[in-house]
């Protein structure tokens, strides 16, 4: 089970995956929005969206759990 | 005569743009969304009105309503700053048929200046050296490979409508161009709603520098010098200083006199800048920013030059106060940045400032947004402050920055000026050899060993 955590402090722009979606090592699961910049978070290992954390709009900080690859 | 100002910006640059107002008797009206509510500069005007919540669509990019409050304050002119509607041609117009003064130049010359492919055609016309590329948008990704062939990579793929450094890329085979015409498609459609694309060929260990114009509605028109802006990250300007040291005194007289020709020959009028790109034989033009630029400081304190109070004279219809002779550069002046952002990744980094305290000192000048207990928003640019120093000469200047930056304290978020004392200790910049690449050359290996 891995944690997939923002890395940086800002608001949910977009949600790329569903719960129960196949991802692959290096997609692309969020991407955070942040001062003009956006960081797109990728899975860090191949797995099952399990459980997702956020959604669209939702802020988040550093840190904070996003999803939870399976 | 100007009696009231309305400030169509937030942050530092309307602090420093209420200050000149109250030097010159000026009333100030301040705008704000719901996410600076809290602000310094809000206090700082006669008047502030709240505007709207923290997406800039429906505050400081919301046309009508900052027209709806100039008429309710019933203000004499609006000046815009950098970045939102500075640069917006149909706000200009809006606010001239309204009545009301817009502090810049036509809305026609900032349209020509905004759509990069015209104004390069426009400079190339008006004598201006351009960077070899094509001569108008590219049809399409077939025609931008043939083109390449004639340009030679590494070539600059550019949205005629980017800015901010989003919208071009930097692309060194076909199949990069490829890959990189549809993503820079994309993008550009989406941040500035149309996909124009040229190709201009990517200048080598070139510096960035500007010419900081002045010009009155009369057709008289003077530089002030120019500003050495090359280090950089993410192409946004992180430490700016005026003079240059790079190029010689007879490069900085043919630079500021093409700049006066191309400002006379378009009609410009008002503070405005034309960018170059220099290498050690050329310089070529860039763009034309049609407003106050965010690095001004370092210009005023070189020359004596208010030109916030410059920009006010000018929209006043007054002529220019000196001539090209009387304007004198003394000294060295260096501006840096403070961004709200993690050193090494450069990630944004928002959040509540717990403490913060200010290096004070006699060449030391802060333009700053925030205060003790402040909390920095994610909603806009993460520029929280600058900090501006003179000295008789750069190695003195930089002396005076260093201790300042050694003084300057923020607690509870990250910013970038652990970024900045490196580099301005490291030898290559003390040296002066700051081309646009520095950031990726000798900062980012350095930290990451």
């Amino acid at each position: 089970m891995q944690e997939l955590k923002a890395n940086m402090t800002g608001n949910v722009w977009k949600v790329i995956v569903n719960q129960g979606d196949k991802v692959e090592e290096g997609q692309e699961v969020v991407i955070l929005e942040s001062m003009k910049m956006e960081i797109p978070i990728e899975a860090e290992a191949s797995g099952n969206i399990k459980e997702l954390k956020v959604g669209e709009g939702d802020f988040v900080n550093d840190g904070d759990v996003i999803a939870i690859i399976e | 005569m100007i009696n009231k100002i309305l400030v169509a910006n937030r942050g530092e640059i309307a602090a420093r743009i209420i200050r000149t107002c109250k030097m010159l008797d000026i009333k100030t009206v301040a705008i704000y969304s719901e996410a600076d509510k809290d602000s310094p500069y809000v206090k700082m005007a006669e008047e502030s009105f709240l505007i709207g919540p923290p997406n800039v669509n429906e505050s400081y990019l919301n046309i009508n309503k900052i027209l709806s409050v100039a008429k309710e304050a019933k203000v004499d002119a609006i000046h815009p700053g950098y970045g939102f509607l500075s640069e917006n041609g149909k706000f200009a117009d809006s606010c001239r048929k309204e009545g009301i003064i817009f502090i810049g130049p036509s809305s026609k010359v900032i349209e020509k200046m905004g759509d990069k492919i015209v104004a390069r055609s426009i400079m190339k016309d008006a004598g201006v050296p351009v960077i070899p590329g094509t001569e108008g948008a590219v049809a399409s990704v077939e025609d931008a490979i043939n083109l390449a062939k004639e340009i030679n990579y590494p070539i600059m793929l550019k949205a005629s409508a980017g800015g901010g450094g989003i919208g071009m890329e930097v692309v060194h085979s076909d199949e990069e161009l490829e890959k990189a015409f549809e993503s820079n498609l994309k993008k550009s459609q989406r941040f500035f709603g149309d996909g124009s694309m040229f190709l201009e060929k990517k200048i080598e260990n070139a510096h960035h520098i500007e010419i900081q114009l002045l010009a009155d509605n009369f057709g008289n028109v003077v530089h002030l010098y120019e500003r050495e802006c090359s280090i950089q990250r993410r192409n946004q300007k992180v430490i700016e200083e005026a003079p240059s040291i790079f190029i010689s005194e007879e490069t900085r007289k043919k630079m500021g006199s093409i700049a006066v020709q191309a400002a006379k020959v378009i009609g410009y009028t008002g503070a405005g800048t034309i960018e170059f790109l220099v290498d050690e034989e050329n310089f070529y033009f860039l763009e034309m920013n049609t407003r106050l630029q965010v690095e001004h400081p370092v210009t005023e304190e070189i020359t004596g030059v208010d030109i916030v109070e410059a920009q006010i004279k000018i929209a006043e219809n007054k002529t220019l106060p000196f001539n090209q002779d009387e304007i004198v550069s003394e000294g060295h002046s260096v501006e840096v940045r403070i961004y709200a952002e993690d050193p090494v990744r450069f990630f944004p980094s928002p959040g509540l400032i717990t403490k913060v305290e200010f290096p004070e000192g006699e060449s030391i000048r802060n333009e700053t947004a925030i205060t003790n207990n402040y909390t920095v928003s994610p909603y806009y640019d993460p520029m929280i402050g600058k900090l501006i120093v003179k000295g008789s000469d750069r190695k003195q200047a930089i002396s005076i920055l260093k201790d300042a930056l050694m003084r300057y304290n923020i607690e509870g978020i990250k910013t970038n000026i652990p970024m900045i004392l490196e580099i301005i200790n490291n030898e290559i910049f003390q040296a002066g050899q700051t081309t646009t690449d520095f950031v990726e050359k000798h900062y980012l290996p350095v930290i990451k060993k």
